[in-house]
């Protein structure tokens, strides 16, 4: 019997949004899953060997924020100079206390699973981004590299 | 309680890092042999079980005792 296959494409690049493609890649990879993530525009960010990621409040009204800070700094509130990175710093503190794994830890269980990260050749020439800012391993292709897996896969999400 | 060969202390860790553990604990265990894991994460529960079901390892048993889950996995 050959390999189930997931395949991904993660295209969102802050820090939450990192998540769901490393977390379902590290445990189909776990359950015995053939895996590729395709990352592509901002969800390059996720292969940089430097991630740096961030949350943003902006144009993501459901998020629940600490000590009643949406009704305090509502809208244009979260725009102010500083607020991303102490919402960041926020978000680290809540996930290390409830046991969540970093998203450098959940990248490293993909590699070590031989979880495939493919970057799109288009969006690292279109950022001017060199291969040499991304992590080891990570190939490059486009569309029809992605498609050849995705095709013959069980399960194709876009994140 | 049943016997097993090697622990996994998964307490305090959130999904998916109980599996994770676990898949990487089992893969230094020979066929047949049993590991024991303990979680607090309440998602674990259902998440062994699907474990179990789509990698072949057996769950002979898994139980709650103040806030911490414990399952057996017998490997494949």
């Amino acid at each position: 019997m050959s390999a189930k296959k997931l395949a991904l494409i993660a295209t969102k690049g802050t820090l939450d949004w990192a998540y769901p493609p490393l977390i379902l890649g590290s445990t189909a990879a776990a359950l015995g899953y053939d895996v590729q993530i395709f990352f592509t525009f901002y969800g390059l960010q996720i292969l940089k060997k430097n991630m740096n990621l961030k949350v943003s409040a902006l144009g993501n009204p459901g998020m629940p924020m600490p000590m009643g800070m949406d009704k305090w700094f509502p809208n244009l509130g979260v725009a102010l100079p500083g607020m991303e990175s102490m919402m960041t710093v926020m978000m680290k503190a809540k996930m290390k206390a409830k046991g969540v794994a970093s998203v450098e830890e959940l990248r490293s269980l993909c590699q070590e699973a031989d979880v495939k990260m493919i970057a799109c050749q288009m969006t690292v020439d279109l950022f001017d981004m060199k291969p040499s800012e991304f992590i080891s391993g990570v190939e490059f292709g486009g569309a029809a590299t992605f498609m050849e897996f995705a095709g013959q896969s069980d399960v194709n999400l876009f994140i | 309680m049943a016997k097993y060969d090697q622990e996994l202390d998964a307490t305090g860790l959130n999904c998916p890092l109980p599996i994770l553990r676990a898949k990487k604990a089992l893969a230094s265990l020979g066929s047949g042999q049993v590991l024991r894991v303990v979680a607090t994460d309440p998602g674990s529960v259902k998440d062994f079980d699907a474990f179990a079901k789509q990698t072949g390892n057996e769950l002979l048993e898994s139980g709650e005792e103040g806030g911490k889950f414990t399952f057996f996995i017998k490997k494949a």
